[in-house]
């Protein structure tokens, strides 16, 4: 059996007496596409804080490529290879598309503290900006600023951006929220893409999105994760169904 | 961007008005007082831009600016006092003391956010004001008299005014150059990613900390060196140099000049010092018509005047005097 890339241990985050994440186990294997879906409020946003850093949690802990990261802060884990995007579109506005992406490139590559040289100038950054931005379908907008794009655009965006800090593992939070339907089918094509070059986390709303993209599939209620297993498993898992899908989606 | 091409104009033409205004000073025959008003002006521009790099490129309000204005100028004038002269000695001491003391400060004030940088920074410079006036020894609350202006190498061509102001100039051309470059540069470009999406930088892998305390330590470094200057200027050093009102001029001259544009503070530290100097006597002129009483008292209280255009330009010039300026370009 192979070793996880991403293992959650006995994970927890307390609010006062609400549990949000009330000890969580999970394994994200290399190499695959692991939804995690559940109710709203069942607290997938949190824990992906607690993945990504943004949020200590209470106890448990958090395990990636071999190492126990859960007291590192967010930009260490960035810089070990776990990246993550915003469930609300998180960006540098004044920027423009490129420079967005060619500030992660730059941040994986060599010194930033460097005070001379004209750093929109740099053809290696930009080179390699334009490639992530290439891949999102995001090139032509290149030099717009980011600021301006449309919310599907600043969605590709966030991608290209989380792809050019060079991840491991990539988690992705909701990144089909409030996207027109066009825009949505762009990135589950980027996705589609990606899948198997990169390990990606993905919380998504959308079940054709995430049955159509998804290896495995875990599913959390009220903090805790009732299941993980392939898409089909758990469709037709009956404690899901009654937990979860309910009657409106008949699957 | 053939804006930025035509906005560059505007700091080559702030500098050719300074390199030409000592040529006009001898020609009008207040050279002194010209030549000294100038110079000031100039000086308060190198600390205003300074203070621009961190406020205007990285959205850290100092409110305690003024401490580097006074470490600058003590140490000229204490180790004037103790016979140490030159300027040689005395700037790389201001340098040191002012990157420690934005060091310790910055350490420490850059942990909280807001309004608690914005007093944290305020009550540093505070308790480096009550100390200046504690030094009995170094003239306490009524400062210090410098013996002289500065050497350089053992000359003493300072006491020129001309020497003094061309020295003052080739600070202003080069603090000017330096943090142009800075801005530019793969630092500067991450402070001011900071500015923008502090959480964003972050979850690309920086450290926004490390970041904004190496700015706050150029910021304080360049603000001292104006302090050095501002003591050669008055030929003087005391604790009024660093009161609290002193720091939110500066703030006030980046923002009534434009913030996060450099050349902008330049402008609003030029505005803001020949305005408070002449507007008592454009006041007196355009009160012609009202009696002398009157009259007298308009001149008198000329910063009740002075007050209100200043709240005029900052609310209705978004971007300051540069954005002013930017506009009238594109219309």
């Amino acid at each position: 059996m192979t070793e996880p890339l991403l293992e959650l241990r006995g994970l927890r985050k307390a609010y006062g007496a609400i549990v949000v994440t009330d000890d969580v186990n999970l394994s994200v294997l290399p190499g695959e596409l692991h939804a995690i879906i559940g109710p709203n409020g069942a607290g997938k946003t949190t824990l992906i804080h607690q993945i990504s850093g943004t949020l200590s949690s209470d106890s448990g802990r958090v395990l990636f490529d071999g190492e126990d990261i859960t007291h590192l802060p967010m930009h260490g884990r960035v810089l070990r290879g776990l990246a993550r995007s915003f469930q609300i579109t998180s960006i540098l506005p004044a920027f423009s598309a490129l420079e967005n992406v060619a500030l992660a490139v730059q941040a994986r590559s060599g010194s930033s503290f460097r005070f001379f040289g004209d750093a929109a100038q740099e053809k290696a950054l930009n080179e390699a900006a334009m490639e992530y931005l290439s891949m999102v379908g995001l090139a032509p907008r290149a030099r717009v600023a980011a600021g301006l794009l449309s919310h599907g655009e600043k969605r590709q965006l966030e991608l290209a951006v989380g792809l050019a800090t060079q991840p491991k593992l990539l988690l992705l939070d909701e990144p089909l929220a409030g996207t027109g339907h066009e825009e949505s089918l762009r990135v589950v094509e980027t996705l589609q893409r990606l899948k198997g070059r990169i390990t990606i986390v993905l919380i998504e709303h959308d079940m054709d999105a995430v049955f159509s993209l998804a290896d495995r599939v875990s599913v959390l209620v009220y903090g805790r994760v009732i299941a993980t297993d392939s898409p089909e498993s758990i469709r037709a898992n009956e404690e899901v169904r009654a937990a979860y899908l309910g009657e409106e989606e008949v699957v | 961007m053939p804006t930025a091409a035509r906005l560059d104009l505007v700091p080559v033409a702030i500098f050719a008005v300074f390199a030409a205004a000592p040529f006009l000073a001898s020609a009008s025959g207040a050279e002194g007082y010209v030549l000294s008003l100038l110079t000031r002006v100039m000086i308060f521009g190198i600390a205003a831009m300074a203070l621009d790099l961190i406020l205007g490129y990285g959205a850290l309000v100092s409110f305690g600016h003024a401490a580097f204005f006074g470490i600058g100028a003590y140490a000229v004038g204490i180790l004037a006092s103790h016979g140490v002269e030159d300027a040689l000695v005395q700037v790389p001491v201001a340098l040191a003391a002012s990157a420690f003391f934005a060091a310790v400060t910055g350490a420490i004030s850059l942990r909280t956010k807001g309004v608690y940088f914005i007093m944290i920074t305020l009550a540093f410079a505070q308790m480096l004001y009550f100390l200046a006036s504690s030094l009995a020894a170094y003239g306490g609350d009524d400062g210090l008299t410098l013996p002289a202006r500065s050497l350089v190498a053992g000359s003493d061509f300072l006491e020129n005014d001309y020497a003094l102001y061309g020295a003052t100039l080739a600070c202003l051309l080069g603090a000017y150059i330096l943090l142009r470059a800075v801005v530019a540069s793969r630092f500067g470009r991450v402070l001011r990613g900071t500015k923008e999406n502090i959480t964003r930088m972050e979850a690309i892998g920086f450290q926004p900390f490390s970041f904004q305390l190496t700015a706050y330590v150029i910021s304080g470094m360049i603000a001292g060196l104006a302090g050095c200057l501002l003591a050669n200027q008055a030929e003087f050093v005391s604790p009024a140099f660093m009161t609290w009102q002193r720091s939110g001029e500066l703030i006030f001259m980046v923002v009534l000049g434009g913030l996060g544009s450099l050349h902008g503070a330049i402008i609003g530290a030029a505005a803001f010092l020949l305005m408070e100097e002449f507007l008592p006597e454009i006041l007196h002129a355009a009160g012609f018509f009202l009696n002398d009483d009157l009259r007298w008292r308009l001149t008198e209280n000329w910063q009740m005047v002075f007050g209100p255009i200043l709240i005029l330009i900052v609310l209705f010039a978004r971007g300051g005097i540069v954005g002013l300026l930017r506009r009238g370009h594109h219309d």
